[in-house]
């Protein structure tokens, strides 16, 4: 276990150990700045290397932070051989501009100045980068589980549920409800037992926010699903975590036990009365689970198949008992908006959208990583300005939101505010989170198809529109591919596409022809140059 | 099948059979979910960690053990997508087609597959020893376009160049195209 915050050493190295990071090599880099460390004499105390969770520039991975009484330099990709040249700037405190020599270590500094880092404002990811993921002591250290204290102690259920419905928070699954509302809804059930869950089952292609809470800071998840039990009267919880994520069930795991053997959760928390049981639960693969009536029957080892809505999960959740349902990014939320007021939460972004909105930022983008900001700041500012534009220089051409449930949207609109009802009037949605920029050279028909081949894969196959219109609309797009459709196809691709959506059972099925209507709207010339005989696609 | 087997050595040693291991551990993690049906997939999940899949008289025994019906395990198993009820190959590759891979040249990725191992991109059966099948997201987008080959994640790769690509899945110990007998 690592030393706890209390005792921070004045310069320390932070070594991002999420899986991005991972994936770059991490791991050595961290293993031979230890061993550079020891061969250059100095002790934990004088310099530590802490591992930790995201640093946000995924792309530019490993990420290592040092803190030193200069202020903070980050570095990104710095060479396994070079971990010794990083421990003598860290432990001179001298990042300087190149006087010691070294041009590969100059290299791989970052500007702190850099809008990337400069325009984010961390709120739920404030832990992610700072604590150990691995040690509770530290994590307490840094203040986790103190708003969980206080409420137990200090304030009633309603008092509590009072602050959320102040903050304004919605859903940050991309559904958007009033995160208040629901507890509200939940609490007020007639008495008898009640469950809260914790859906990260983030399956969006394009979206790792929440692996990243999950892997970078754990435990501030557990204080937020521990208030949301408090504030509804549940004495059970479960996460559901995708299978995908082994890196995550792992921390996830390990700091329920730490949470457990500290007396956080268990039976008589705090010294209360209040008693609180959470179970991982891992999924198997299915995206649909990520729909909250199908995610309900997999945690009880079902199929994972919605059902129709109403009764809402807040009434007949698990086993028939009210349930409470909430994304990782909203309960991660919690804690923060706890400490601050509701009021200091609701004073950030636009009237309908309060607080922040973390995204992950990839595709054809210089910057591609972690990135929090107000609700309400323009998708240009995200792409362009925080994201870098595109690599080589070419202008953007469309910018996906929402995964296989949202849509493209156009440059020329790049100046909307990211807010639920903005992105919703453009075609697209919030979504979770995901937002993946494309070049001009990626063709629209195509990722239109792209995201039909993942619906018809991932349907549950419980209603027909869904389970057959899908294979058909991805058929249909196969001939704009393959440059052979006619003037028909594009008429039926519409109508289909409105069947789908207005007749399927689950938001899945509803939302999967968004993809190909937003691209119509957008870059309909695209899907007519496709056509076998253009001139006869072309409208009127 | 071994429901006869003379050859073997004779019982009177408590040596067990690999089926016959392989069926107590299976118990055990029954045991150890206190055989609730709730936790049908939670115990799928080991089984296929013991076996490297789900074969037929496991599904048996856990319905025997969980006291459901075989048709309900049969569903669960066949519902998600990361069990599979046939024997994997030695080798495995998973190309990512996630909306940023997509972006990067990821299906082109998988098309080069197909053709350098002779298989058929989400055909389990692949060419006996190597098959290739396609994730929707690693969560690894910084690093875009990846896959990963026998559990290694290999990031980056390079779709522009192919001599440079050839080069990168040779490193993984993929055979060249044509090697391996159709």
């Amino acid at each position: 276990m690592s030393s706890s915050g209390s005792t921070t050493p004045a310069r320390q190295l932070r070594c991002c150990g999420a899986s991005g990071c991972r994936s770059a090599g991490s791991e050595e880099l961290q293993a031979a700045l230890e061993a550079a460390r020891d061969a250059a004499g100095h002790t934990a105390q004088e310099l530590a290397i802490k591992p930790v969770g995201c640093l946000r520039l995924c792309g530019r991975g490993p990420l290592v932070a040092c803190d030193g009484p200069g202020g903070t330099t980050l570095y990104g990709a710095v060479p396994p051989t070079e971990a010794g040249a990083l421990i003598e700037a860290a432990r001179n405190d001298d990042h300087g501009s190149g006087d010691n020599g070294n041009d590969i270590l100059q290299a791989s500094r970052l500007d702190a100045q850099l809008p990337f880092f400069a325009l984010q404002s961390s709120v739920v990811l404030e832990g992610c980068g700072q604590v150990d993921p691995e040690s509770i002591d530290d994590a307490i250290a840094f203040g986790t589980y103190s708003q969980l204290r206080r409420c137990l102690h200090e304030l009633t259920p309603e008092e509590v549920r009072e602050q959320v419905k102040l903050s304004g928070l919605r859903g940050r699954g991309g559904g958007g409800y009033p995160t208040g509302l629901k507890w509200d809804t939940v609490a007020l059930q007639p008495p008898g037992p009640r469950y809260v869950v914790c859906n990260a089952d983030e399956g969006d292609p394009g979206a790792f926010m929440d692996r990243s809470v999950l892997e970078s800071d754990p435990h501030r998840l557990l204080e937020g699903l521990a208030i949301a039990a408090y504030a509804v009267g549940a004495d059970r919880g479960y996460v559901y975590v995708r299978a995908e994520y082994p890196l995550a069930v792992e921390r996830l795991r390990k700091a329920l036990q730490q949470a457990r053997r500290a007396g956080l959760l268990g039976n008589g928390i705090d010294g209360t009365s209040f008693a609180l049981t959470i179970e991982v639960r891992v999924g198997a693969g299915a995206y649909v689970c990520g729909e909250e009536t199908a995610l309900l029957q997999s945690i009880q080892g079902q199929r994972g198949m919605p059902r129709p809505r109403p009764p809402y999960p807040a009434q007949s959740g698990l086993w028939g008992a009210p349930t409470l349902i909430n994304n990782v990014e909203t309960i991660a939320a919690v804690p923060v908006i706890l400490r601050e007021g509701g009021d200091w939460y609701a004073a950030m972004g636009t009237a309908g959208s309060k607080g922040t909105k973390v995204f992950a930022l990839s595709g054809a983008v210089t910057n591609t990583g972690l990135v929090e900001v107000p609700m309400g700041t323009t998708l240009r500012s995200v792409v362009e300005v925080i994201g870098g534009g595109v690599p080589d220089g070419t202008p953007i051409k469309a910018v996906q939101t929402g995964g296989p449930s949202g849509g493209c949207i156009p440059a020329e609109l790049l100046d909307t505010p990211v807010d639920y009802e903005s992105l919703m009037e453009l075609g697209s949605m919030m979504g979770s989170g995901g937002m993946v920029v494309m070049g001009e050279t990626t063709s629209m028909p195509e990722v239109a198809r792209h995201f039909m081949r993942f619906s018809v894969n991932e349907s549950c196959g419980k209603c027909v529109p869904c389970r057959a219109g899908t294979v058909q609309l991805a058929q249909l797009l196969d001939r704009f591919v393959e440059r052979r459709a006619s003037p028909a196809d594009m008429a039926k691709l519409d109508a289909l596409c409105r069947m789908v959506k207005a007749t399927s059972l689950c938001g899945l099925g509803q939302s999967a022809p968004n993809p190909v209507l937003s691209t119509l709207r957008y870059f309909r010339h695209e899907y007519e140059a496709a056509c076998r005989q253009p001139a006869l696609c072309e409208q009127p | 099948m071994t429901a006869t087997s003379p050859a073997r050595p004779a019982a009177s040693k408590p040596s067990l059979s690999a089926e016959e291991i392989a069926s107590r551990k299976i118990a055990q993690v029954i045991r150890r979910h206190g055989a609730q049906p709730d936790a049908l997939i939670e115990v799928l999940h080991q089984v296929q960690e013991i076996h490297g899949y789900l074969p037929k008289q496991a599904l048996d025994q856990v319905a025997r053990q969980l006291r459901m019906p075989l048709s309900r395990v049969y569903g669960v198993a066949s519902f998600y997508h990361l069990f599979t009820l046939e024997p994997p190959t030695p080798h495995r590759c998973a190309v990512c087609l996630g909306t940023a891979c997509f972006v990067k040249g990821g299906a082109d990725v998988a098309a080069r597959l197909e053709q350098r191992l002779g298989v058929k991109l989400d055909d389990p059966a692949g060419n006996g020893i190597w098959a290739v099948q396609h994730v929707s997201c690693l969560g690894a987008c910084g690093q875009a376009p990846v896959l990963v080959v026998d559990g290694v994640l290999v990031t980056k790769l390079p779709i522009d160049q192919p001599e440079a690509l050839d080069a990168v899945l040779e490193s993984t110990g993929m055979p060249a195209a044509g090697a391996v007998p159709a």
